[in-house]
C-alpha cells in the first residue's frame, strides 16, 4: 500500500519503495552485532566496575557507621568513668569531712578532759598546800599559844613553869581537852583574886 | 524537500517512507545505510562514555560517573530488581542496561545534531533487539522450569480443566507472537512516526514560509511548533527506551517466576 501511495525516492532502488516494516537484512545484522558489542562491554568491563563501586561505597558507609558507633561507645565509657570518679571524689571528700569533724570533736574532748584534770590537779595541790599551811599554822599556833599561855601563867605564878609544863605535857593535854570540849571555863577573877 | 519544490506550491511533496532509506555505500539488501552508521557511532560513543566515566572507580564520583551511576542504578534497581526479583535479577542487569543505553542513545540521535536520524526508525534494529529479548526470556524460562514445565507454567495454576486448552492457546499466542511483535513495533512506530512528523513540520513550514499570501504566518507558527515537537520527541525517545527495557525485564521476570 505504502509503495503505491508514496512515490519512491527516485534512486531506482527497490528498498526505498518497500513498506517500512520490511527489515533490511544488513541493518538487522548491524543491530545484532552492535548490540552484542555493547552487551560485551557492559558485562565484561562496565558492570563489574559499577558493582565494585557500589560495594565499596556500601562498605565505606557501613565502616563510617561502625566508626561512629565505636566513638560513641568510647565517649559513653569515658562519661561513665568520669561520673564514677566524680562520685568517688565526692564520697572521699565527704569521708574526709566526717573524719575531720570526728577528729575535731575528739581533740576538743581531749582538751576538755586535759583541762579538767589539770584543774583538778591544781585544786588538789592548792588544797594540799592549804591543808599543809593550816597544819603548819596550827602547829605554830599551838606552840605559840602554849608558850604565850605558859608565859602568862609563869608571870602570874611567878615562876617559870616552862620546863615543868613541857615535862608534863600540860599544854598539849589542855589543848586536846579544849578541842574535845571537856574544858570548863573557870572564873578568871577567882584566880586573879587568889593571885593578888 | 528542495527549495525548488517549495517555490511551486503544487510541487510540495509530503515526507514518506522513502525518506528513511538513506544508503551510504552500495545499494539493495546489503547496502551500508545511514542507520547502520549511526548504530556503529552509538557503539563508539557508549563504549567511550562508559569507559571514561567508570575507570576511576571513585567513591566520591565526578559528574560523569554520577550520571552513569544514576542510569545504571535506575536500570538495576528501578527496573531489573523490581520486575525480576532480588534473587535472580543481577545476571540480567547487563542485558537490560545495554538495551537501555543502546536504545536511548540511538533514539536521541533522532533529534540531536548532526545525527538527526533515529536508528530505531529502521525496523531492522528493533527487530534485532526484540530477537535478543525473545530468545533470552524463552531460554531462561526453559532453563528454570524445564522444557515441558515452561510451557505448563504459561497456564495459571488452579484453573478449571476445561479452560486449560483455551488459556494455553491464548498465552502461547501472547508469548510467541504478541509480545515480540508489539515490542519491536512499538519502538519502531514511535521513532518512525515521530521522525516523519518532524520532517513534515520542518518541510511543510519551509514550504509555507516560501509561499505567497497568508501562508508564511502559518509557516512561522509551524516552525515554532517544530520546537515544541522536538521537546516532545525527546520525551518520547527517553520514554520508549524505558518502556522497551521495562517490558524486556517484565517478560524475563515472568519467565523465571516460580508461579505465573
Amino acid at each position: 500500500m505504502h509503495a503505491l501511495t508514496f512515490p519512491a525516492a527516485g534512486d531506482g532502488s527497490g528498498w526505498g519503495s518497500l513498506p517500512p516494516i520490511i527489515p533490511h537484512p544488513l541493518e538487522l545484522i548491524f543491530g545484532l552485532v552492535t548490540f552484542a558489542v555493547i552487551y560485551w562491554v557492559v558485562k565484561q568491563k562496565i558492570m563489574p566496575r559499577l558493582e565494585e563501586i557500589y560495594a565499596e561505597r556500601a562498605a565505606a558507609i557501613e565502616g563510617g557507621i561502625n566508626k561512629a558507633e565505636e566513638a560513641q561507645a568510647q565517649a559513653q565509657a569515658a562519661l561513665q568513668e568520669y561520673q564514677a570518679q566524680l562520685t568517688e571524689a565526692r564520697a572521699e571528700a565527704s569521708r574526709i569531712r566526717e573524719d575531720a569533724k570526728a577528729q575535731g570533736a575528739q581533740i576538743i574532748a581531749e582538751m576538755k578532759q586535759q583541762a579538767a584534770s589539770e584543774a583538778t590537779r591544781i585544786t588538789d595541790t592548792a588544797h594540799k598546800q592549804i591543808e599543809a599551811e593550816r597544819q603548819q599554822a596550827l602547829v605554830s599556833l599551838r606552840n605559840d599559844v602554849g608558850r604565850i599561855s605558859t608565859d602568862l601563867a609563869s608571870r602570874i605564878v611567878g615562876e617559870s613553869l616552862h620546863d615543868e609544863t613541857r615535862q608534863r605535857g600540860i599544854v598539849d593535854r589542855f589543848l586536846a581537852e579544849l578541842e574535845s570540849g571537856d574544858v570548863v571555863r573557870e572564873k578568871v577573877g577567882a584566880v586573879e583574886g587568889e593571885d593578888s | 524537500m528542495s527549495i525548488e519544490a517549495a517555490v511551486l506550491p503544487t510541487q510540495y511533496e509530503p515526507p514518506g517512507t522513502a525518506d528513511f532509506w538513506i544508503p551510504l555505500i552500495g545499494d539493495g539488501a546489503w547496502a551500508f545505510t545511514r542507520a547502520s552508521l549511526l548504530a556503529l557511532v552509538s557503539v563508539g560513543l557508549i563504549w567511550w562514555w562508559l569507559h571514561a566515566t567508570t575507570k576511576k572507580k571513585a567513591l566520591v564520583p565526578s559528574m560523569g560517573q554520577m550520571g552513569t551511576e544514576a542510569v545504571y542504578g535506575f536500570v538495576r534497581n528501578g527496573i531489573a530488581k523490581d520486575l525480576i526479583g532480588s534473587k535472580e535479577f543481577l545476571k540480567f542487569v547487563p542485558l537490560l542496561f545495554s538495551l537501555f543505553v543502546f536504545i536511548l542513545v540511538n533514539n536521541l540521535f533522532g533529534v540531536v545534531p548532526p545525527f538527526q536520524n533515529p536508528t530505531m526508525g529502521r525496523i531492522g534494529f528493533p527487530i534485532a533487539l526484540t530477537l535478543v529479548v525473545f530468545v533470552v526470556y524463552h531460554w531462561v524460562g526453559i532453563k528454570k522450569h524445564g522444557f515441558v514445565g515452561y510451557w505448563k507454567s504459561l497456564v495459571p495454576a488452579g484453573l478449571p480443566k476445561a479452560m486449560v486448552p483455551a488459556i494455553f492457546f491464548l498465552e502461547l499466542i501472547t508469548d510467541m507472537f504478541t509480545r515480540p511483535v508489539t515490542l519491536a513495533l512499538r519502538l519502531f512506530g514511535n521513532m518512525f512516526a515521530g521522525h516523519i512528523m518532524m520532517i513534515l513540520f520542518i518541510t511543510g513550514g519551509w514550504y509555507m514560509l516560501n509561499s505567497g499570501g497568508i501562508l508564511p504566518i502559518f509557516g512561522g507558527v509551524t516552525w515554532i511548533m517544530t520546537f515544541v515537537m522536538t521537546l516532545f520527541e525527546l520525551l518520547v525517545e527517553v520514554l520508549q527506551a524505558y518502556v522497551f527495557t521495562l517490558l524486556a525485564a517484565l517478560y524475563i521476570g515472568g519467565a523465571v517466576a516460580d508461579e505465573h
